[in-house]
């Protein structure tokens, strides 16, 4: 105790700080920094769990290279990206304009947009399962068939499969970007607007000269955000096609549930952890970019 | 004349206005009619949770003879009271100790200078950019070796700090004045009295906010709670509500009432709080 009063007020600081700090410092080492090591080794190992490990060098990064499973599961994944993301931009850029403009029971259309992102997203794949049944089962089907139109097997088919999987994951997170649009198109100051009005500046004009440039943070992150989203889609995927995980014929299955059927189901370890160095990487080059386009508006 | 004046005059100024009005009128119509079908799942899943077996392949929204035997049976059946309970003590304590930890990390990376500062800011940044999936299998054999599968620690030790809260914390603590906190310092309160009494109460919308989020997060949490538990009693309502509908022979009004009841809690805690989390996922969003 004399030690400590015998201290600087500066050298208290540095005292104080680190006893703060010791137990995250443990917790951040062992449970983020140890493990993301550990999944780098054991993907150059070959390992199923209960035998030994032995390293293999690459042997990993090349079956995966020549596994056309693989690179199925790798189109699919940016498919849901390359799907997802500008849809769900779109959509939610254009509810977020009109929205914006809206007076009469603003907060309540609102609430409508925003909902679906409070709820879980096992519970809706479920709930969006069940409407993609078949007559007189699914909700989808006995609507068309009201109308006299024909049936769609949504997950059943290798073309429509993935489509009706996404469809509850831009669903469930339209209302986020909703209100992230909002508050990027309230942050543009008004006196852009006005001098718009003087110059007499038609609508058009003044969202493609206004509003989106001034837009630009909030569209990168929007897209990066939903795109990582969209990268390491499972959820939906697992619940939707749990009698066939990733079916029809992996019409539908993602690069995390290829990990997860590798690691828990193949008790592959070392071939499932090099999936998971290529999702860093994937994940990493998209970040950076982001960064990139951030620094340069 | 003046009976006459009022007609012109009003025709000529509805001219202008009138196809505005008209605009105006179709976006809201449209936007209110969107934003319906928005909740149509959410309102079929409670919809549909309420009605007797012969009536659940109708398309009617509103059951003919709405029942509650559905929750009858599902919460009778205990599975689910076991798996909600479990979600609510993880959600918890996960919650409780990032307001704690996280709260703490940001505010000394925020408020000391001292040796190392930037390498463990840096180093907790850093940690945003690994995704979670390539966590998984390292933390499985760390369970496997500590025995820590199939319990409840095993299910929250990955998510009990978050770089994601620490950086946002971080943000917030920047407002708070130095002043105040010398001001305590000259009082003779200890540092930990500082943050605790001088500087969190300072915070507390950004509290609430990560509140939510992390409550959130772990209540809807499927990927490593469905890897790191076996037995049906440590389950969380994702998991359970999984292997639930993948059962053989389950009727879908089971399978909607076991969603619904996932869901409504977070529903109801929203509509509550609905102007608080709207705040929350902006500050979150442009800040975190």
């Amino acid at each position: 105790m004399t030690l400590y009063r015998n201290l600087t007020i500066r050298q208290k600081q540095i005292v104080w700080a680190w006893a703060f700090l010791t137990l995250p410092v443990i917790f951040y080492g062992v449970i983020r920094f140890y493990p993301t090591g550990s999944a780098v080794l054991i993907s150059f190992q070959d390992w199923n769990l209960l035998g030994e490990r032995t390293w293999i060098g690459a042997d990993n990064y090349i079956q995966l290279w020549n596994d056309p499973v693989f690179w199925k599961v790798f189109k699919n994944t940016f498919v849901y990206l390359l799907l997802g993301t500008p849809v769900s931009l779109v959509l939610s850029f254009t509810i977020a304009y009109h929205l914006d403009k809206l007076r009469f029971l603003h907060s309540f259309v609102r609430m409508l947009y925003f909902l679906p992102f409070m709820t879980s997203a096992v519970a809706m794949a479920w709930v969006w399962r069940w409407f993609y049944q078949g007559v007189p089962i699914g909700l989808f089907n006995n609507i068309l068939a009201k109308f006299g139109i024909a049936q769609i097997e949504f997950l059943n088919s290798t073309s429509y499969a993935l489509p009706a999987v996404l469809a509850p994951a831009v669903w469930a997170g339209l209302g986020f970007q909703v209100i992230i649009f909002m508050a990027g198109i309230r942050s543009i100051p008004t006196s852009y607007y006005e001098a718009a009005r003087i110059d007499g500046v038609g609508w058009w004009t003044v969202l493609t000269q206004i509003t989106l440039p001034l837009l630009r943070p909030t569209i990168v992150f929007i897209v990066v955000f939903s795109s990582i989203g969209f990268l390491r889609i499972f959820d939906h995927v697992f619940n939707m096609t749990t009698n066939n995980p990733g079916g029809p014929l992996n019409a539908t299955k993602p690069l995390v549930l290829m990990i997860y059927d590798t690691a828990f189901n193949s008790f592959n370890m070392g071939y499932a952890t090099a999936q998971t160095v290529v999702l860093f990487t994937i994940l990493l080059i998209v970040s950076l970019i982001q960064l990139r386009l951030l620094r340069s508006a | 004349m003046t009976s006459i004046a009022p007609t012109s005059v009003s025709l000529n100024n509805a001219r202008p206005t009138k196809p505005r009005n008209m605009g105006q009128i179709i976006r809201w119509l449209i936007l209110f009619f969107g934003g319906i079908a928005m909740i149509m799942p959410i309102v079929y899943m409670i919809s549909t949770s309420l009605k007797w077996p012969h009536e659940v392949y109708n398309v009617n929204l509103m059951p003919d003879d709405p029942t509650l035997e559905n929750y009858t049976y599902v919460l009778e059946d205990g599975r689910f009271y076991i798996w909600f309970m479990n979600s609510a003590i993880i959600a918890t304590l996960t919650t409780i100790s990032n307001l704690l930890f996280d709260s703490l990390v940001g505010y000394t990376l925020c408020k000391f200078k001292f040796p190392g500062r930037t390498l463990v800011f840096i180093a907790i940044l850093s940690t945003l950019m690994i995704p979670t999936e390539m966590l998984v299998i390292p933390w499985y054999l760390m369970s496997q070796n500590f025995g820590w599968l199939d319990s409840y620690w095993g299910i929250m030790f990955p998510g009990l700090m978050t770089g994601f809260g620490t950086f946002l914390m971080k943000q917030f603590f920047e407002s708070v004045p130095d002043d105040f906190l010398e001001a305590a310092r000259i009082d003779g309160l200890n540092e930990l009295q500082i943050w605790w009494t001088v500087a969190m109460p300072l915070v507390k919308p950004a509290l609430a906010a990560l509140a939510i989020f992390v409550f959130l997060g772990n209540w809807t949490a499927f990927l490593w709670p469905l890897i790191v538990t076996n037995s049906p009693e440590l389950y969380t309502i994702p998991v359970g509500l999984s292997g639930f509908g993948d059962e053989a022979d389950v009727a879908w009004e089971l399978i909607m009432t076991g969603a619904a009841i996932s869901t409504i809690p977070t529903l109801i805690v929203f509509l509550i709080f609905q102007r608080f989390i709207i705040r929350g996922v902006v500050m979150a969003g442009l800040k975190g």
